[in-house]
């Protein structure tokens, strides 16, 4: 009497147990397509060299001739990222505008279903925004190098082309998101369709598209600095050139300005989204 | 008054036909049921109508046909003179700048502000240059304004709309509507989430400015008291049927009653008025 009854074993044990024991086995293959061996990073002759590069990291670089020049590094980096989002953004708003069923006239009578050949009509924007975000920026950045010559254009051009894939798809997305209600009233009273998404859409979707949009273009500063490597100008040349030197130093500087970048990122998100949202 | 319009309205309806008429139009639902059947209706211009009826008689389906925003499975719609539905599309939207529909719960994006919101009503007449600019700088504050006071919101101008009550934004959407200034008015259960003594001074309100501008008001409503006393004709919808369509004076208890029949569990609608304050249940 005293004897409590037995409790249940967890019925979820066994289906958990089996879904780890899948992902085990899905992972295992990928490693070993990966060729992944950890044991080079202890190899004696490896470890010295990568030891020897990590500890020439301290002191960072502080000469005033060095810090000039990363300041116009960094500067030329925020331009490149800044630059490229802009022309972004001039391509994806449109296309997102387009690739929307938002704003569908026709979905009005429908219960906001729009008709096919409207639909179809959405098709060709959303192919080519997947065209634009599927090839990666770095290999823009490649093809612009021998277009256009070393140097920051070839940075721009290549981060405006794959981040308005990026941000044309990510938009259309957040318009749909929204309360369609307001939009359709307005379209239903005679508005255009680009009247109602200034008055029916835009004022919901002001905070996150914010949010996303400086989200990319910190990410737009570090693909800059990938970009930089293959000849595209800013902090990556200069880090590029560093490493290549192995002043270990002048690469830490660097990296100590990336992370001052990120954080300037991270507080200017907030502060807008506190503002809009 | 009633003398002019009785000589005024066949000559209105000579020279532009009715405002609005409906002949034999079903409508049906995306689930397949039937919202509507056989509805012949025509009205005058500047004539205004009452809708009234149990819940999920069709009264909502019946004037969102009437607002262009849905297309009938059948039959024919004439608004204003013209069949939407053989119209162009832009010139659907130009016909659509002369309709107002009063949503029940008015669909207002949260973060706009109330001059926003009611200036938005004559979108379809401004050029796109123009409502962007007041976008960004309200132009007409002094159309706003004025449509606000009518309504006693004045003071409610640079509010955001989620900053209001239920009620207070039934308002702001009849303030858009009286500053789009619409020639045929649709209003979908307006005063639903107003207090009696606003509800009737709105609907007053509503009624006067129909008979001001000689525009068309059709309204749905639940309080059947409201609609005898403000509206000269009266329209029973049920189970998306008209059950009647006659002067208000010559509407009896005994068609209240069928008309309520199952609603009011045997009781006859004069001891047990339909509630005049309504919970604002938004229906879609």
């Amino acid at each position: 009497m005293l004897n409590p009854a037995p409790v249940p074993r967890d019925p979820a044990a066994t289906s958990r147990l089996l879904l780890t024991l899948l992902a085990v086995a899905l992972l295992w293959p990928g490693l070993r397509l990966s060729e992944l061996d950890l044991n080079v990073l202890v190899d004696g002759s490896n470890a010295d060299t990568m030891g020897s590069f990590v500890s020439a990291f301290w002191p960072p670089e502080h000469g005033s001739e060095f810090l000039a020049l990363l300041w116009q590094a960094t500067l030329e980096t925020l331009a490149i990222a800044t630059a490229g989002m802009t022309l972004a953004l001039a391509i994806a708003i449109p296309c997102a505008l387009l690739a929307t069923r938002a704003l569908s006239l026709s979905a009005l009578s429908r219960g906001g279903r729009p008709a096919w050949w409207t639909h179809a009509l959405r098709w060709p924007v959303r192919g080519l925004l997947i065209v634009l975000r599927s090839i990666p920026e770095i290999v823009w950045a490649l093809l612009f190098v021998r277009a256009v010559g070393l140097g920051p254009t070839a940075g721009v051009l290549a981060i405006a082309i794959t981040y308005a894939g990026m941000l044309g798809k990510v938009y259309a997305e957040i318009f749909e998101s929204v309360d369609p209600l307001p939009a359709r009233a307005l379209l239903g009273g005679g508005a255009s369709r680009l009247q109602a998404f200034l008055y029916g859409v835009l004022p919901q979707a002001t905070g996150e598209m914010l949010s996303y949009s400086v989200y990319r273009w910190e990410c737009a500063i570090r693909a800059s600095v990938v970009m930089g490597f293959v000849g595209a100008g800013g902090l990556g040349q200069q880090m590029d050139l560093s490493m290549r030197m192995f002043a270990g130093g002048e690469v830490a500087s660097m990296l100590l300005t990336f992370l001052a970048l990120v954080l300037l990122a991270d507080l200017l998100s907030r502060l807008l989204r506190w503002r809009f949202a | 008054m009633n003398n002019l319009q009785t000589t005024q309205t066949p000559d209105h309806a000579a020279a532009h036909g009715p405002a609005l008429r409906l002949a034999g139009v079903d409508h049906t639902h995306a689930g397949g049921q039937l919202a509507l059947r056989g509805i012949d209706l025509a009205v005058a211009p500047g004539e205004r109508v009452a809708i009234i009826g149990p819940s999920g008689a069709g009264k909502t389906t019946l004037l969102r046909l009437l607002a262009t925003a849905l297309k009938p499975a059948s039959g024919e719609v004439e608004l204003l003179g013209q069949r939407p539905w053989s119209l162009t599309a832009g010139a659907r939207q130009r016909l659509r700048t002369r309709i107002g529909l009063i949503h029940q719960a008015p669909p207002l994006p949260p973060r706009q502000r109330v001059i926003t919101a009611v200036l938005a009503g004559r979108l379809g007449q401004w050029s796109l240059a123009k409502s962007l600019l007041s976008l960004i700088y309200p132009l007409d504050r002094q159309g706003a304004a004025d449509a606000l006071g009518r309504l006693d919101l004045a003071d409610k101008l640079y509010m955001r709309c989620d900053q209001l009550s239920g009620g207070q934004l039934q308002r702001v959407g009849i303030a858009r509507m009286l500053y789009q200034g619409a020639d045929l008015i649709l209003a979908d259960e307006p005063v639903s989430a107003m207090d009696p003594v606003l509800a009737s001074h709105t609907l007053g309100l509503l009624n006067r400015e129909a008979q001001r501008r000689n525009a068309t008001l059709l309204a749905s409503l639940h309080a059947v008291e409201l609609a005898l006393e403000h509206f000269p004709r009266i329209v029973g919808v049920r189970d998306g049927r008209i059950l009647f369509d006659k002067p208000a004076a010559a509407v009896g208890q005994d068609e209240l009653t069928a008309l309520y029949a199952n609603e009011q569990l045997g009781r006859p609608p004069a001891s047990a008025p339909a509630p005049r304050v309504q919970l604002n249940i938004p229906r879609c």
